[in-house]
């Protein structure tokens, strides 16, 4: 007996309570001589000796394993497999692919504790997150999954598979991220080629080993092992039409430069500062479980954690005083010990990097409160905590400090939460904390944060979407709208690429250039922003040519400052998104109503401006009043969802506007396709900056008229003319810029990615492929509003 | 750091560890409590803790001592509440203490509780043993009869050697929300109480939400309640994880206003050893192990000691032992 029975009843300490590392230790000591290879084509690849490198356990520091470096010829060999396999598993059929995707479900299940022992060993979390948490949800997606591969055909009609993706996951859930990745992926026809942080590559394979246990088709599911480089070699490949990364911000960035102009579909899960809102009238001893749950939750590694919380003044000190007893009582130690809550950060880099943020934040000022529990010596372990005293305007309250550290703030009224909270680069998610039904939802439609929790924090669910607003990147993972990442309209293969895109407006109008005479007086077409009419801020004009190069007008040569000037009206006229899809439905239909009345005047002028027939003309300006009207239809129609993800619970998709969006609109059909690219914006709630045909800027111009008289509100609708790419690229480098969409060139679409990483805005570009806009499964549809919002999964449990 | 030895004399210490505060509602009317919070905290706990070996087999010991064994049936009689009593005294057969290291410890239960007209016989029972003589009064389990009725079966009870009052406080002041009827009952209960302690049942089931928990758990306290106890046993839901951690937080929020100590007893649907870790698990998490001792902790119960029994022989032999082997109560 170690320690006697009747010390322990003075004591009632709660004594060791090890897992059992047995099995996991048996795989270990399996490996191969030289280390573990890739998972490619079906097969392990024999790593070579002069090219591992070592993984170890964060809590021990011993060396668990030895692990192939992934090299451009191992990535190149995965694709070439992910390639061969593709025709197959996605010509398999929805029910053929769900079986799999229900067998990889019921495998994980059966080796959950093995998986569980292994994710801890490797990674540093405790036993206690990984059996109860993170291996049940890797189940969990997959099933989800599986009914989406079964439901694929008749859900998600007129879609079809991306081809390869490159997935690249981060080390904080290793498994889980992975299933987030390859059960959609899978689910929708994909084949893959996935790399695990280097930190954590182990339950990787032990996913490889469940992919041959279950008979999963070679070349499906290919794994290659290594770091960055790898990473980037996976993002350059050419045979990959998708990337799906989740990591850092500044990572984010790097692949969407990347792959700028690539023509590979992009989505980003990045990191976050999210706002942890706590009202006076909150049941604040929740609260303060919740703020366990949020930031030492997973030794704070969490891209989604509370990191930021944020109290009012009035409770403030008792709510400080309640979290710093109970983070006393949190237990820190061995991750396999069962009773722990924190375990070790993943690296002795991180817990240093943790430590260097943590010194910033004293050092400018704020207190640090921690956790005054022994922690061990050995491993990267780090003392929980949390600052007072932290305003915005400190390091801490600013950078992802991605460990066990909140920083604090106090605020007066919901409208000062709301204004903190957003007041971040980042919107990943939030979480507010009232009993007062009105403030939640209220605060929750106002975060600008891709999930909010009512009265709770970091509940994942696969049948909800996860991702984030602003720098914390675009695209969702789960739920209906998560699966979108891995498809692609059909349309969206064909079309034909735009010739003689090149254009160089003149500021300067040849002498012996004569203006075709209109009848009447002589205009001057402006520029239109925030609802006035306004002259180009270069004071140029450029020339405008018709039908066999005769010069029809004059339109004005807008330049940066007319875009910032666009975009400063836009950001002005926010009234517009929060309006009701009614209103904007009444004024877009009014639009139609005056387009309508003044068809005979447009059809002329795209006769002149483009030299089509009477009859084309004539047949543009009918689709394109028709079109405004199916958009105006649209305004109150695009409906969110209610997932069904835990019980007792409303968790709320809703479609969000994303803002400001550019569009840059292309030369073909200059009406219709300006109202193609305007009208799914504006109906979602969208502010817009358009830079309309650049050849044929006039329809944009008497389009204002229109605008004017339909009751748009001023810096809703914002036109400026003259050289599209320039002025897109600064579209696209504005951080006040949510989206951009752009119908171009090529090159003029590789210009936008690369120009978008400054806020890492959402970018659909159309790599220089012209689009038939007349054809209305092209030019118009549910596709073009989907892109022109982005979802907010509100969690709402109930229950008194 | 009490010393448990005399973990019979805390039990039994007369002296009243709450005097109580006038009644004040602005320390509950307003209290927000969330369900859903309060249900994932409960259900998370389990998950968070746990106690294995020697750790598990003190902590099972301990979980002993603050029983409240029970018996509180329609055919109660003289020689039941001896056999009762004798268990009390005895929880555990000779070979399991010396198994333990446990001869000096004089591991008794917290107490033994029954009806008023048992209280002699218990007493009787239990003389010289330290063991504490537990009644419940005041029309037990639905507490509609008058008050003076309720009252003068309360002192009935101390007169025949009650240490301790178990009370059922009237549900319909709660749920109409009469704070002050309430208030005045419990208040006058304490006084008839004497130098017994009050423990006051809440009846938890019955006020159905979490906040009617709070509440009634801060007025019986504000009136002098020495513990603030779940349940009768007899309602349709008995102490749960998460009505107990809301009794925990009042108990709490009351320690910090008001300065005073009050003990916690849950009590029904406590059948196992598993139980009795968990309810122990909570006490720590949330209060600190001096809420660990059965004089600020009780469990009420009358199968639940056979169970620990078992499991301490399992823990001793390592052969899972059964009903038999272990005297009945």
């Amino acid at each position: 007996m170690t320690q006697q029975i009747k010390d322990i009843l003075k004591s009632m300490d709660y004594g060791p309570a090890p897992e059992s590392r047995d099995e996991a230790a048996k795989w270990l000591a399996a490996m191969p001589k030289t280390g573990f290879g890739h998972f490619i084509g079906g097969k392990f690849t024999t790593a070579k000796k002069d090219a591992t490198f070592a993984v170890t356990n964060p809590a021990s520091d011993e060396e668990l394993a030895r692990v192939a470096l992934g090299s451009a010829s191992d990535v190149d060999a995965a694709v070439k497999a992910a390639t061969a396999a593709f025709p197959a598993w996605s010509g398999l059929g929805g029910h053929a692919r769900a079986r799999y995707l229900y067998a990889i479900a019921r495998h994980i299940q059966k080796h959950s504790r093995f998986l569980a022992v292994l994710e801890t060993m490797d990674n540093g979390k405790t036993i206690r997150e990984t059996r109860d948490i993170d291996i049940p949800l890797v189940a969990r997606h997959f099933y989800h999954h599986a009914g989406w591969a079964e439901l694929l055909e008749t859900d998600y009609e007129g879609y079809e598979p991306v081809g390869v993706c490159g997935q690249i996951i981060p080390w904080n859930f290793p498994l889980l991220m992975l299933a987030w990745k390859i059960a959609p992926a899978l689910a929708a026809g994909n084949t893959v080629v996935l790399k695990p942080a280097e930190q954590t590559p182990l339950t990787a394979i032990a996913f490889a080993e469940i992919c041959r246990e279950i008979g999963l088709p070679d070349g499906v599911v290919n794994i290659v092992q290594g770091d960055g480089a790898t990473g980037s070699a996976i993002c350059k490949h050419p045979g990959i039409a998708k990337i799906a990364f989740t990591g850092s911000t500044d990572v984010g960035r790097i692949i969407r430069e990347q792959t700028a102009g690539s023509g590979k579909k992009l989505s980003l899960e990045l990191g976050g500062k999210s706002p942890f809102i706590v009202f006076a009238d909150s049941d604040l001893d929740a609260a303060v479980e919740g703020v366990v749950d949020a930031i030492w939750f997973n030794q704070g590694e969490v891209c989604c954690a509370g990191s930021r919380v944020l109290v009012q003044e009035g409770v403030a000190e008792l709510f400080f005083d309640k979290l710093k007893t109970r983070m006393n009582t949190l237990r820190v130690g061995d991750p396999l010990d069962k009773t722990m809550d924190v375990g070790a950060v993943v690296s002795h880099e991180q817990s240093d990097r943790i430590r260097a943020l943590v010194e910033t934040g004293e050092t400018e000022g704020a207190t640090l409160w921690q956790y005054e529990g022994a922690i061990p010596e050995k491993g990267s372990f780090c003392r929980p905590g949390f600052f007072t005293g932290s305003e915005p305007a400190s390091t801490v309250s600013q950078e992802e400090i991605f460990g066990p550290v909140a920083v604090t703030m106090t605020f007066r009224t919901p409208d000062e939460a709301v204004e903190i909270a957003n007041n971040t680069r980042y919107g990943l998610a939030a979480s507010v904390w009232t009993e007062n039904i009105n403030l939640a939802v209220d605060v929750a439609a106002r975060i600008k944060a891709g999930i909010v929790w009512i009265n709770e924090t970091n509940v994942f669910d696969a049948a909800a979407g996860f991702g984030g607003y602003r720098e914390s990147g675009f695209g969702r993972e789960g739920g209906r709208e998560g699966l979108y990442e891995y498809l692609k309209a059909d349309w969206e293969a064909g079309g034909k690429k735009r010739t003689d895109e090149r254009f160089e407006p003149s500021g300067h109008t040849a002498a012996d250039a004569q203006v075709v005479a209109i009848d009447g007086i002589d205009r001057t077409p402006k520029l239109y922003v925030g609802g006035k009419q306004a002259r180009p801020d270069s004071g140029y004009s450029y020339a405008v040519t018709g039908k066999n190069g005769a010069v029809i007008g004059q339109a004005g040569l807008g330049n940066r400052k007319d875009i910032r000037n666009a975009v400063e009206a836009a950001s002005k006229a926010a009234g517009w998104g929060a309006s009701t899809g009614h209103n904007r439905a009444q004024i877009l239909y009014y639009l139609g109503e005056n387009l309508d009345a003044r068809r005979a005047e447009f059809s002329n002028l795209l006769s002149l401006s483009t030299g089509v027939s009477a009859k084309a003309a004539a047949d543009e300006t009918e689709r394109s009043i028709r079109r405004i009207f199916w958009y105006a239809a649209y305004a109150d129609k695009f409906d969110g969802a209610v997932h069904a993800t835990q019980s007792r619970h409303v968790t709320i998709a809703m479609n969000e506007p994303w803002g400001v969006m550019g569009i840059a609109c292309p030369d073909e059909m200059p009406l219709l396709s300006l109202v193609s690219l305007t009208l799914p914006a504006l109906a979602m709630g969208n502010r817009v900056v358009v830079v309309p045909s650049q050849r044929h800027p006039l329809l944009a111009t008497n389009l204002y008229q229109v605008i004017d008289t339909s009751d748009v509100p001023g810096g809703v609708f914002n036109i400026v003319t003259g050289e599209r790419d320039a002025l897109a690229g600064t579209l696209a480098k504005h951080d006040g810029v949510d989206a951009v969409w752009y119908c171009g060139t090529a090159d003029g679409s590789e210009m936008v990615e690369k120009a978008s990483i400054g806020n890492l805005k959402a970018t659909w570009t159309d790599k220089g492929i012209a689009r038939d806009w007349r054809d209305a499964k092209i030019g118009q549809g549910r596709e073009y509003l989907r892109r022109a919002t982005q979802v907010k999964n509100i969690w709402l449990p109930y229950g008194e | 750091m009490t010393d448990l030895s005399s973990a019979a004399a805390l039990a039994k210490s007369n002296a009243h560890m709450n005097a109580g505060t006038p009644l004040t509602p602005e320390w509950f009317e307003s209290i927000a409590v969330n369900t859903s919070a309060a249900n994932r905290r409960a259900a998370s706990l389990g998950g968070r803790r746990t106690v294995k070996k020697e750790f598990q087999a003190a902590w099972l010991v301990r979980a002993i001592t603050c029983i409240d064994l029970t018996t509180l049936a329609g055919d109660d009689t003289a020689g039941r509440v001896a056999r009762l009593c004798a268990k009390a005294r005895n929880p555990l057969r000779a070979d399991i203490v010396k198994g333990l290291g446990l001869e000096d410890e004089r591991i008794t239960t917290g107490a033994v509780c029954v009806y008023p007209t048992m209280v002699g016989h218990a007493v009787k029972a239990l003389r010289g043993s330290g063991v504490p003589v537990a009644s419940v009064a005041t029309g037990f389990p639905a507490g509609l009869t008058p008050l003076p009725q309720k009252l003068a079966e309360i002192r009935y009870a101390v007169e025949h050697g009650a240490d301790e009052i178990d009370i059922v406080i009237t549900r319909e002041h709660i749920l109409t929300g009469d704070w002050q009827a309430m208030y005045d009952e419990v208040s006058a209960m304490r006084e008839a109480c004497g130098h017994a302690h009050l423990k006051a049942i809440l009846a938890t089931g019955d006020l159905q939400t979490l906040r009617n928990v709070y509440k009634a758990s801060m007025i019986a306290m504000q009136a002098g309640a020495d513990f603030i106890k779940t349940s009768t046993g007899k309602e349709s839901v008995n102490a749960t994880l998460p009505v107990s951690l809301i009794m925990l937080r009042a108990l709490r929020d009351y320690g910090r206003l008001s300065g005073q100590t009050v003990g916690f007893k849950p009590a029904g649907g406590l059948k196992t050893a598993k139980d009795a870790m968990l309810w122990l698990i909570l006490m720590k998490e949330e209060l600190g192990v001096r809420w660990m001792q059965p004089d600020l902790f009780r469990i009420g119960a009358s199968s639940l000691l056979a169970d620990i029994e078992r499991q301490l022989e399992h823990y001793l032999t390592g052969r899972y032992s059964s009903l038999n082997r272990h005297a009945m109560a």
